[in-house]
Protein backbone atom coordinates (compact mmCIF):
# COMPACT_ATOMS: atom_id res chain seq x y z
CA UNK A 1 0.00 0.00 0.00
CA UNK A 2 1.21 3.45 -0.89
CA UNK A 3 2.01 5.66 2.08
CA UNK A 4 1.45 8.92 0.29
CA UNK A 5 -1.60 11.14 0.26
CA UNK A 6 -4.30 10.67 -2.33
CA UNK A 7 -6.78 13.52 -2.14
CA UNK A 8 -10.37 12.31 -2.53
CA UNK A 9 -9.04 8.86 -3.27
CA UNK A 10 -7.49 9.89 -6.57
CA UNK A 11 -4.10 8.53 -7.60
CA UNK A 12 -2.10 11.71 -8.13
CA UNK A 13 1.58 12.17 -8.92
CA UNK A 14 3.61 11.44 -5.81
CA UNK A 15 6.22 13.71 -4.29
CA UNK A 16 8.44 11.26 -2.45
CA UNK A 17 10.10 13.85 -0.17
CA UNK A 18 12.43 11.06 0.87
CA UNK A 19 15.09 13.40 2.27
CA UNK A 20 12.62 15.14 4.53
CA UNK A 21 11.24 11.80 5.64
CA UNK A 22 14.69 10.44 6.50
CA UNK A 23 15.62 13.65 8.34
CA UNK A 24 12.41 13.56 10.38
CA UNK A 25 12.92 9.94 11.46
CA UNK A 26 16.62 10.54 12.20
CA UNK A 27 15.76 13.54 14.39
CA UNK A 28 13.53 11.44 16.61
CA UNK A 29 15.25 8.08 16.10
CA UNK A 30 18.73 9.02 17.28
CA UNK A 31 17.71 10.37 20.69
CA UNK A 32 15.39 7.40 21.17
CA UNK A 33 18.11 4.92 20.23
CA UNK A 34 20.51 6.70 22.62
CA UNK A 35 17.97 6.45 25.44
CA UNK A 36 17.31 2.77 24.81
CA UNK A 37 21.06 2.04 24.63
CA UNK A 38 21.73 3.86 27.91
CA UNK A 39 18.89 1.98 29.59
CA UNK A 40 20.06 -1.38 28.26
CA UNK A 41 23.52 -0.63 29.67
CA UNK A 42 21.85 -0.20 33.04
CA UNK A 43 19.78 -3.33 32.54
CA UNK A 44 22.98 -5.34 31.98
CA UNK A 45 23.51 -5.23 35.77
CA UNK A 46 20.41 -7.37 36.08
CA UNK A 47 21.98 -10.20 34.13
CA UNK A 48 25.60 -9.62 35.14
CA UNK B 1 -0.78 33.35 13.85
CA UNK B 2 -3.05 32.16 11.04
CA UNK B 3 -0.30 29.83 9.84
CA UNK B 4 -1.11 27.63 12.85
CA UNK B 5 -4.72 27.13 11.80
CA UNK B 6 -6.01 23.79 10.65
CA UNK B 7 -6.68 25.25 7.16
CA UNK B 8 -3.00 26.07 6.75
CA UNK B 9 -1.87 22.60 7.74
CA UNK B 10 -3.88 20.58 5.23
CA UNK B 11 -1.53 18.22 3.42
CA UNK B 12 -0.82 18.95 -0.24
CA UNK B 13 -1.24 16.15 -2.78
CA UNK B 14 1.68 13.73 -2.57
CA UNK B 15 2.37 14.40 1.12
CA UNK B 16 3.92 11.32 2.71
CA UNK B 17 1.84 10.26 5.70
CA UNK B 18 4.88 8.66 7.31
CA UNK B 19 6.05 12.20 8.15
CA UNK B 20 3.25 12.46 10.70
CA UNK B 21 4.48 9.79 13.19
CA UNK B 22 7.91 11.46 13.69
CA UNK B 23 6.11 14.81 14.15
CA UNK B 24 3.98 13.19 16.86
CA UNK B 25 7.00 11.43 18.34
CA UNK B 26 8.87 14.74 18.57
CA UNK B 27 6.18 16.02 20.91
CA UNK B 28 5.74 12.84 22.94
CA UNK B 29 9.47 12.27 23.40
CA UNK B 30 9.69 15.76 24.94
CA UNK B 31 6.72 15.56 27.27
CA UNK B 32 7.78 12.04 28.32
CA UNK B 33 10.40 13.84 30.43
CA UNK B 34 7.69 13.95 33.09
CA UNK B 35 8.69 10.39 34.05
CA UNK B 36 12.35 11.37 34.58
CA UNK B 37 11.88 13.85 37.44
CA UNK B 38 13.54 11.49 39.93
CA UNK B 39 16.93 12.49 38.44
CA UNK B 40 16.90 15.87 40.20
CA UNK B 41 14.45 15.16 43.03
CA UNK B 42 17.11 14.79 45.72
CA UNK B 43 18.90 17.92 44.46
CA UNK B 44 15.69 19.95 44.79
CA UNK B 45 15.03 18.57 48.28
CA UNK B 46 18.49 19.77 49.35
CA UNK B 47 18.27 23.09 47.49
CA UNK B 48 14.89 24.10 48.93
CA UNK B 49 15.40 22.44 52.33
CA UNK B 50 12.06 20.77 51.64
CA UNK B 51 10.73 17.26 52.25
CA UNK B 52 10.50 14.56 49.59
CA UNK B 53 6.74 14.94 49.71
CA UNK B 54 6.91 18.71 49.12
CA UNK B 55 9.14 18.21 46.09
CA UNK B 56 7.05 15.25 44.92
CA UNK B 57 4.05 17.60 44.76
CA UNK B 58 5.65 19.21 41.66
CA UNK B 59 5.16 15.96 39.71
CA UNK B 60 1.71 15.32 41.19
CA UNK B 61 0.48 18.78 40.12
CA UNK B 62 1.83 18.17 36.61
CA UNK B 63 0.01 14.83 36.25
CA UNK B 64 -3.26 16.23 37.63
CA UNK B 65 -2.97 19.18 35.21
CA UNK B 66 -2.26 16.70 32.39
CA UNK B 67 -5.58 14.94 33.00
CA UNK B 68 -7.53 18.16 33.52
CA UNK B 69 -6.13 20.02 30.52
CA UNK B 70 -6.57 16.97 28.25
CA UNK B 71 -10.20 16.73 29.36
CA UNK B 72 -10.95 20.46 29.13
CA UNK B 73 -8.92 21.28 26.01
CA UNK B 74 -9.73 18.15 24.00
CA UNK B 75 -12.49 19.78 21.95
CA UNK B 76 -10.28 22.84 21.32
CA UNK B 77 -7.51 20.54 20.08
CA UNK B 78 -9.89 18.72 17.72
CA UNK B 79 -11.32 21.98 16.39
CA UNK B 80 -8.06 23.87 15.88
CA UNK B 81 -5.97 21.00 14.58
CA UNK B 82 -2.65 19.44 15.60
CA UNK B 83 -0.34 22.28 14.53
CA UNK B 84 -1.87 24.89 16.80
CA UNK B 85 -2.19 22.31 19.58
CA UNK B 86 1.47 21.22 19.32
CA UNK B 87 2.61 24.86 19.16
CA UNK B 88 0.56 25.71 22.26
CA UNK B 89 1.84 22.62 24.03
CA UNK B 90 5.44 23.61 23.20
CA UNK B 91 4.90 27.11 24.63
CA UNK B 92 3.42 25.76 27.85
CA UNK B 93 5.95 22.94 28.27
CA UNK B 94 9.00 25.13 27.59
CA UNK B 95 7.43 28.01 29.53
CA UNK B 96 6.94 25.68 32.48
CA UNK B 97 10.65 24.87 32.52
CA UNK B 98 11.54 28.58 32.26
CA UNK B 99 9.28 29.60 35.15
CA UNK B 100 10.53 26.58 37.09
CA UNK B 101 14.14 27.63 36.57
CA UNK B 102 13.35 31.11 37.92
CA UNK B 103 11.83 29.42 40.97
CA UNK B 104 14.98 27.34 41.46
CA UNK B 105 17.39 30.26 40.99
CA UNK B 106 15.40 32.44 43.42
CA UNK B 107 14.66 29.56 45.84
CA UNK B 108 10.89 29.91 45.55
CA UNK B 109 9.33 26.47 45.47
CA UNK B 110 5.87 27.85 44.69
CA UNK B 111 7.21 29.12 41.38
CA UNK B 112 8.33 25.58 40.52
CA UNK B 113 4.82 24.35 41.40
CA UNK B 114 3.37 27.04 39.15
CA UNK B 115 5.93 26.59 36.36
CA UNK B 116 6.63 22.89 35.96
CA UNK B 117 3.45 21.77 37.73
CA UNK B 118 0.65 24.00 36.46
CA UNK B 119 2.00 25.60 33.25
CA UNK B 120 4.08 22.58 32.21
CA UNK B 121 1.23 20.24 33.16
CA UNK B 122 -1.10 22.05 30.76
CA UNK B 123 1.56 21.56 28.06
CA UNK B 124 1.64 17.86 28.94
CA UNK B 125 -2.11 17.41 28.54
CA UNK B 126 -2.42 19.32 25.27
CA UNK B 127 0.74 17.71 23.88
CA UNK B 128 -0.36 14.18 24.80
CA UNK B 129 -3.65 14.36 22.87
CA UNK B 130 -2.51 16.74 20.11
CA UNK B 131 -1.46 14.17 17.46
CA UNK B 132 -3.90 11.37 18.30
CA UNK B 133 -6.92 12.15 16.13
CA UNK B 134 -4.65 13.28 13.27
CA UNK B 135 -2.76 9.98 13.31
CA UNK B 136 -6.01 8.03 13.34
CA UNK B 137 -7.19 9.98 10.28
CA UNK B 138 -3.91 9.40 8.43
CA UNK B 139 -3.86 5.69 9.27
CA UNK B 140 -7.47 4.48 9.09
CA UNK B 141 -6.04 1.11 8.02
CA UNK B 142 -3.66 0.83 11.04
CA UNK B 143 -4.85 3.19 13.81
CA UNK B 144 -3.32 1.06 16.58
CA UNK B 145 0.09 1.08 14.92
CA UNK B 146 -0.07 4.85 14.39
CA UNK B 147 -1.10 5.83 17.91
CA UNK B 148 1.26 3.19 19.32
CA UNK B 149 4.19 4.88 17.58
CA UNK B 150 3.32 8.26 19.07
CA UNK B 151 2.42 7.16 22.58
CA UNK B 152 5.53 4.95 22.65
CA UNK B 153 7.36 8.29 22.61
CA UNK B 154 5.88 9.22 25.97
CA UNK B 155 7.49 6.11 27.44
CA UNK B 156 10.70 6.71 25.50
CA UNK B 157 11.00 10.34 26.60
CA UNK B 158 12.08 9.35 30.08
CA UNK B 159 14.71 6.96 28.70
CA UNK B 160 16.30 9.93 26.93
CA UNK B 161 15.76 12.59 29.60
CA UNK B 162 17.26 10.54 32.46
CA UNK B 163 20.81 10.01 31.09
CA UNK B 164 20.89 13.40 29.35
CA UNK B 165 19.82 15.19 32.54
CA UNK B 166 22.42 13.31 34.60
CA UNK B 167 25.15 14.25 32.13
CA UNK B 168 24.07 17.91 32.07
CA UNK B 169 23.88 18.14 35.86
CA UNK B 170 27.46 16.85 36.04
CA UNK B 171 28.57 19.34 33.38
CA UNK B 172 26.87 22.28 35.13
CA UNK B 173 28.11 21.48 38.66
CA UNK B 174 31.85 21.98 39.33
CA UNK B 175 31.59 19.71 42.40
CA UNK B 176 30.20 16.76 40.47
CA UNK B 177 33.28 14.64 41.15
CA UNK B 178 32.85 14.80 44.95
CA UNK B 179 31.93 11.67 46.90
CA UNK B 180 28.21 11.42 47.65
CA UNK B 181 27.61 14.30 45.24
CA UNK B 182 24.16 15.79 44.95
CA UNK B 183 23.64 18.33 42.15
CA UNK B 184 23.41 21.99 43.20
CA UNK B 185 20.26 24.06 42.71
CA UNK B 186 22.18 26.20 40.24
CA UNK B 187 22.91 23.12 38.11
CA UNK B 188 19.24 22.05 38.19
CA UNK B 189 18.20 25.61 37.21
CA UNK B 190 20.57 25.52 34.25
CA UNK B 191 19.28 22.05 33.35
CA UNK B 192 15.72 23.44 33.27
CA UNK B 193 16.83 26.29 30.98
CA UNK B 194 18.57 23.85 28.63
CA UNK B 195 15.57 21.51 28.51
CA UNK B 196 13.29 24.49 27.80
CA UNK B 197 15.32 25.45 24.72
CA UNK B 198 15.82 21.90 23.40
CA UNK B 199 12.21 20.82 23.96
CA UNK B 200 10.90 24.02 22.38
CA UNK B 201 12.96 23.37 19.24
CA UNK B 202 11.90 19.72 19.00
CA UNK B 203 8.23 20.38 19.61
CA UNK B 204 8.18 23.21 17.07
CA UNK B 205 9.72 20.81 14.57
CA UNK B 206 6.77 18.52 15.27
CA UNK B 207 4.26 21.38 14.98
CA UNK B 208 5.56 22.52 11.61
CA UNK B 209 5.94 18.99 10.22
CA UNK B 210 2.48 17.70 11.08
CA UNK B 211 -0.28 17.94 8.49
CA UNK B 212 -3.94 16.99 8.48
CA UNK B 213 -5.33 14.99 5.56
CA UNK B 214 -7.66 16.75 3.14
CA UNK B 215 -11.36 15.98 3.48
CA UNK B 216 -12.16 12.67 1.83
CA UNK B 217 -8.55 11.52 1.74
CA UNK B 218 -7.86 7.83 2.16
CA UNK B 219 -4.75 5.69 1.68
CA UNK B 220 -4.44 4.10 -1.71
CA UNK B 221 -5.99 0.63 -1.70
CA UNK B 222 -7.79 1.18 1.60
CA UNK B 223 -11.34 -0.12 1.57
CA UNK B 224 -13.45 1.33 4.41
CA UNK B 225 -16.06 -1.40 3.90
CA UNK B 226 -13.57 -3.94 5.25
CA UNK B 227 -13.28 -1.93 8.47
CA UNK B 228 -17.04 -1.97 8.82
CA UNK B 229 -16.91 -5.76 8.82
CA UNK B 230 -15.65 -5.71 12.40
CA UNK B 231 -18.61 -5.69 14.81
CA UNK B 232 -17.35 -2.99 17.17
CA UNK B 233 -15.95 -0.65 14.52
CA UNK B 234 -18.38 2.08 13.56
CA UNK B 235 -18.48 4.27 10.48
CA UNK B 236 -20.73 6.69 12.37
CA UNK B 237 -19.57 9.50 14.64
CA UNK B 238 -20.35 10.49 18.21
CA UNK B 239 -19.53 13.93 19.66
CA UNK B 240 -17.45 14.23 22.82
CA UNK B 241 -20.47 15.73 24.58
CA UNK B 242 -22.59 12.68 23.74
CA UNK B 243 -19.78 10.15 24.20
CA UNK B 244 -19.59 10.77 27.94
CA UNK B 245 -23.31 9.99 28.15
CA UNK B 246 -22.77 6.49 26.77
CA UNK B 247 -22.23 3.34 28.81
CA UNK B 248 -19.34 2.41 26.48
CA UNK B 249 -17.28 5.47 27.46
CA UNK B 250 -17.51 4.65 31.15
CA UNK B 251 -16.85 0.94 30.61
CA UNK B 252 -13.64 1.79 28.72
CA UNK B 253 -12.86 4.37 31.44
CA UNK B 254 -13.12 1.61 34.10
CA UNK B 255 -11.03 -0.80 31.98
CA UNK B 256 -8.29 1.83 31.51
CA UNK B 257 -8.43 2.88 35.16
CA UNK B 258 -8.02 -0.74 36.35
CA UNK B 259 -5.20 -1.47 33.90
CA UNK B 260 -3.29 1.70 34.81
CA UNK B 261 -3.84 1.31 38.56
CA UNK B 262 -2.46 -2.23 38.45
CA UNK B 263 0.57 -1.16 36.39
CA UNK B 264 1.36 1.82 38.60
CA UNK B 265 1.23 -0.54 41.58
CA UNK B 266 4.37 -2.25 40.25
CA UNK B 267 6.03 0.79 38.67
CA UNK B 268 5.87 2.90 41.83
CA UNK B 269 7.48 0.20 43.95
CA UNK B 270 9.68 -1.44 41.31
CA UNK B 271 13.13 -1.06 42.91
CA UNK B 272 12.28 -1.84 46.57
CA UNK B 273 9.78 -4.52 45.51
CA UNK B 274 12.30 -6.76 43.73
CA UNK B 275 14.67 -6.42 46.67
CA UNK B 276 11.92 -7.30 49.16
CA UNK B 277 10.79 -10.30 47.10
CA UNK B 278 14.24 -11.85 47.42
CA UNK B 279 14.95 -10.87 51.03
CA UNK B 280 16.53 -13.68 52.98
CA UNK B 281 15.91 -14.71 56.59
CA UNK B 282 18.84 -12.57 57.79
CA UNK B 283 17.13 -9.44 56.34
CA UNK B 284 19.54 -9.05 53.43
CA UNK B 285 18.29 -9.15 49.86
CA UNK B 286 19.77 -11.27 47.09
CA UNK B 287 19.13 -8.31 44.76
CA UNK B 288 21.52 -5.36 45.12
CA UNK B 289 20.52 -1.71 44.63
CA UNK B 290 22.40 -1.68 41.29
CA UNK B 291 20.55 -4.72 40.02
CA UNK B 292 17.25 -3.21 41.21
CA UNK B 293 18.05 -0.06 39.18
CA UNK B 294 18.64 -2.30 36.15
CA UNK B 295 15.25 -3.88 36.77
CA UNK B 296 13.62 -0.44 36.75
CA UNK B 297 15.32 0.25 33.41
CA UNK B 298 14.03 -3.04 32.02
CA UNK B 299 10.49 -2.12 33.05
CA UNK B 300 10.89 1.20 31.19
CA UNK B 301 11.78 -0.74 28.06
CA UNK B 302 8.78 -3.05 28.64
CA UNK B 303 6.51 -0.03 29.09
CA UNK B 304 7.75 1.62 25.90
CA UNK B 305 7.84 -1.47 23.69
CA UNK B 306 4.42 -2.62 24.93
CA UNK B 307 2.94 0.67 23.77
CA UNK B 308 4.06 0.02 20.23
CA UNK B 309 3.89 -3.76 19.95
CA UNK B 310 0.52 -4.41 21.63
CA UNK B 311 -1.17 -1.40 20.05
CA UNK B 312 0.04 -2.48 16.59
CA UNK B 313 -1.15 -6.04 17.34
CA UNK B 314 -4.61 -4.67 18.17
CA UNK B 315 -5.06 -3.76 14.50
CA UNK B 316 -5.13 -7.51 13.83
CA UNK B 317 -6.88 -8.83 16.93
CA UNK B 318 -9.32 -5.98 17.51
CA UNK B 319 -9.31 -3.62 20.47
CA UNK B 320 -11.71 -5.49 22.73
CA UNK B 321 -9.75 -8.74 22.43
CA UNK B 322 -6.40 -7.13 23.15
CA UNK B 323 -7.89 -5.47 26.24
CA UNK B 324 -9.10 -8.91 27.32
CA UNK B 325 -5.47 -10.00 27.12
CA UNK B 326 -4.20 -6.96 29.07
CA UNK B 327 -6.75 -7.46 31.82
CA UNK B 328 -7.37 -11.24 31.78
CA UNK B 329 -3.84 -12.52 31.18
CA UNK B 330 -2.61 -9.63 33.32
CA UNK B 331 -4.72 -10.89 36.24
CA UNK B 332 -3.30 -14.41 35.83
CA UNK B 333 0.29 -13.11 35.64
CA UNK B 334 -0.27 -10.90 38.68
CA UNK B 335 -1.55 -13.93 40.61
CA UNK B 336 1.50 -15.99 39.63
CA UNK B 337 3.73 -13.06 40.61
CA UNK B 338 2.06 -12.79 44.02
CA UNK B 339 2.13 -16.52 44.80
CA UNK B 340 5.28 -17.78 43.02
CA UNK B 341 7.25 -14.69 41.99
CA UNK B 342 9.83 -15.17 44.74
CA UNK B 343 10.75 -18.68 43.54
CA UNK B 344 13.19 -17.45 40.88
CA UNK B 345 14.51 -14.03 39.88
CA UNK B 346 14.12 -14.81 36.17
CA UNK B 347 10.44 -15.71 36.63
CA UNK B 348 9.84 -12.51 38.60
CA UNK B 349 11.56 -10.34 35.97
CA UNK B 350 9.71 -11.94 33.03
CA UNK B 351 6.31 -11.63 34.75
CA UNK B 352 6.89 -7.97 35.69
CA UNK B 353 8.13 -7.16 32.19
CA UNK B 354 5.02 -8.59 30.51
CA UNK B 355 2.68 -6.97 33.06
CA UNK B 356 4.25 -3.55 32.43
CA UNK B 357 4.10 -4.07 28.67
CA UNK B 358 0.31 -4.56 29.13
CA UNK B 359 0.22 -1.32 31.13
CA UNK B 360 1.86 0.56 28.26
CA UNK B 361 -0.26 -1.26 25.69
CA UNK B 362 -3.44 -0.12 27.44
CA UNK B 363 -2.45 3.53 27.04
CA UNK B 364 -1.49 3.21 23.40
CA UNK B 365 -4.47 1.11 22.30
CA UNK B 366 -7.20 3.21 23.86
CA UNK B 367 -7.31 5.99 21.21
CA UNK B 368 -7.96 3.37 18.51
CA UNK B 369 -10.56 1.71 20.77
CA UNK B 370 -12.34 5.08 21.04
CA UNK B 371 -12.10 5.54 17.28
CA UNK B 372 -13.74 2.12 16.80
CA UNK B 373 -16.60 2.98 19.16
CA UNK B 374 -17.18 6.68 18.53
CA UNK B 375 -15.69 7.40 15.06
CA UNK B 376 -13.04 9.94 14.16
CA UNK B 377 -15.16 13.12 14.53
CA UNK B 378 -14.05 14.19 18.03
CA UNK B 379 -11.88 11.25 19.03
CA UNK B 380 -9.17 13.59 20.39
CA UNK B 381 -11.64 15.30 22.69
CA UNK B 382 -13.09 11.97 23.83
CA UNK B 383 -9.57 10.68 24.46
CA UNK B 384 -8.85 13.80 26.51
CA UNK B 385 -11.87 13.16 28.70
CA UNK B 386 -10.92 9.50 29.10
CA UNK B 387 -7.48 10.46 30.42
CA UNK B 388 -9.14 11.46 33.71
CA UNK B 389 -8.93 7.69 34.33
CA UNK B 390 -5.14 8.08 34.27
CA UNK B 391 -5.24 10.91 36.80
CA UNK B 392 -7.53 8.87 39.06
CA UNK B 393 -5.30 5.79 38.73
CA UNK B 394 -2.24 7.91 39.48
CA UNK B 395 -3.76 8.67 42.87
CA UNK B 396 -5.41 5.28 43.51
CA UNK B 397 -2.52 2.98 42.50
CA UNK B 398 0.16 4.26 44.89
CA UNK B 399 -2.46 4.85 47.61
CA UNK B 400 -3.64 1.21 47.50
CA UNK B 401 -0.13 -0.26 47.40
CA UNK B 402 1.43 2.07 49.98
CA UNK B 403 -1.42 1.82 52.48
CA UNK B 404 -1.43 -2.00 52.30
CA UNK B 405 2.37 -2.18 52.58
CA UNK B 406 2.37 0.25 55.52
CA UNK B 407 0.13 -2.21 57.35
CA UNK B 408 2.51 -5.10 56.56
CA UNK B 409 5.64 -3.65 58.11
CA UNK B 410 8.43 -1.13 57.71
CA UNK B 411 10.49 -0.63 54.54
CA UNK B 412 13.55 -2.86 54.65
CA UNK B 413 11.69 -5.53 56.59
CA UNK B 414 9.13 -6.49 53.96
CA UNK B 415 9.29 -9.76 52.02
CA UNK B 416 7.37 -11.46 49.20
CA UNK B 417 4.49 -12.47 51.49
CA UNK B 418 4.07 -8.82 52.57
CA UNK B 419 3.19 -7.92 48.98
CA UNK B 420 0.54 -10.59 48.46
CA UNK B 421 -2.45 -8.55 49.77
CA UNK B 422 -1.50 -5.59 47.56
CA UNK B 423 -0.91 -7.73 44.48
CA UNK B 424 -4.10 -9.74 44.95
CA UNK B 425 -6.00 -6.46 45.31
CA UNK B 426 -4.61 -5.53 41.91
CA UNK B 427 -5.81 -8.91 40.56
CA UNK B 428 -9.32 -8.06 41.78
CA UNK B 429 -9.09 -4.68 40.04
CA UNK B 430 -7.98 -6.33 36.81
CA UNK B 431 -10.94 -8.73 36.99
CA UNK B 432 -13.29 -5.74 37.40
CA UNK B 433 -11.65 -4.14 34.36
CA UNK B 434 -11.96 -7.42 32.42
CA UNK B 435 -15.71 -7.57 33.11
CA UNK B 436 -16.12 -3.89 32.16
CA UNK B 437 -14.34 -4.50 28.86
CA UNK B 438 -16.43 -7.63 28.25
CA UNK B 439 -19.60 -5.52 28.54
CA UNK B 440 -18.54 -3.09 25.79
CA UNK B 441 -21.02 -3.22 22.91
CA UNK B 442 -21.52 -0.93 19.88
CA UNK B 443 -22.81 2.55 20.74
CA UNK B 444 -26.55 3.03 20.38
CA UNK B 445 -27.59 4.84 17.17
CA UNK B 446 -29.34 7.64 19.11
CA UNK B 447 -25.89 9.01 20.05
CA UNK B 448 -24.69 9.20 16.42
CA UNK B 449 -24.21 12.60 14.80
CA UNK B 450 -26.33 13.46 11.81
CA UNK B 451 -23.97 14.17 8.93
CA UNK B 452 -24.95 17.83 8.20
CA UNK B 453 -24.61 18.76 11.91
CA UNK B 454 -21.25 17.10 12.03
CA UNK B 455 -20.04 19.15 9.11
CA UNK B 456 -21.21 22.47 10.61
CA UNK B 457 -19.80 21.72 14.04
CA UNK B 458 -16.46 20.62 12.65
CA UNK B 459 -15.90 23.87 10.81
CA UNK B 460 -17.42 26.06 13.51
CA UNK B 461 -14.06 26.65 15.14
CA UNK B 462 -12.47 27.89 11.93
CA UNK B 463 -14.58 30.97 11.60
Amino acid sequence: MSSTANTHGAHEPVNKSTGRLVLAWVLVGIPLAYGVFQTLTQVAALFG
Amino acid sequence: MGFLDRDHSIAPPGFNRWLVPPAALAVHLCIGQAYATSVYKTALVKHFGASLTEVGVIFSIAIVMLGLSAAVMGTWVDTNGPRKAMFTSAMFWAGGFLIGSVGIFTRQLWLVYLGYGVVGGIGLGIGYISPVSTLIKWFPDRPGLATGMAIMGFGGGALIASPVSQALLKAYDPNSGAQGWVASGDAVGKLFLTLAVVYLAYMLFGAFTVRVPADGWRPAGFDPSKVKAAKLVTTENVSAKNAIKTRQFWLVWVALFCNVTAGIGILEQAAPMIQDFFRQADGKSLVSAGVAAGFVGLLSIGNMSGRFAWSATSDVTGRKRIYMVYLGVGAVLYTVLALAGSSATALYVVLAFVIISFYGGGFATVPAYLRDLFGTFQVGAIHGRLLTAWSAAGVAGPLIVNSILDAQGKPGQLNAVSYQPALLTMVALLVIGFVANLLVKPVDARFHESRPERHESHHGGLK
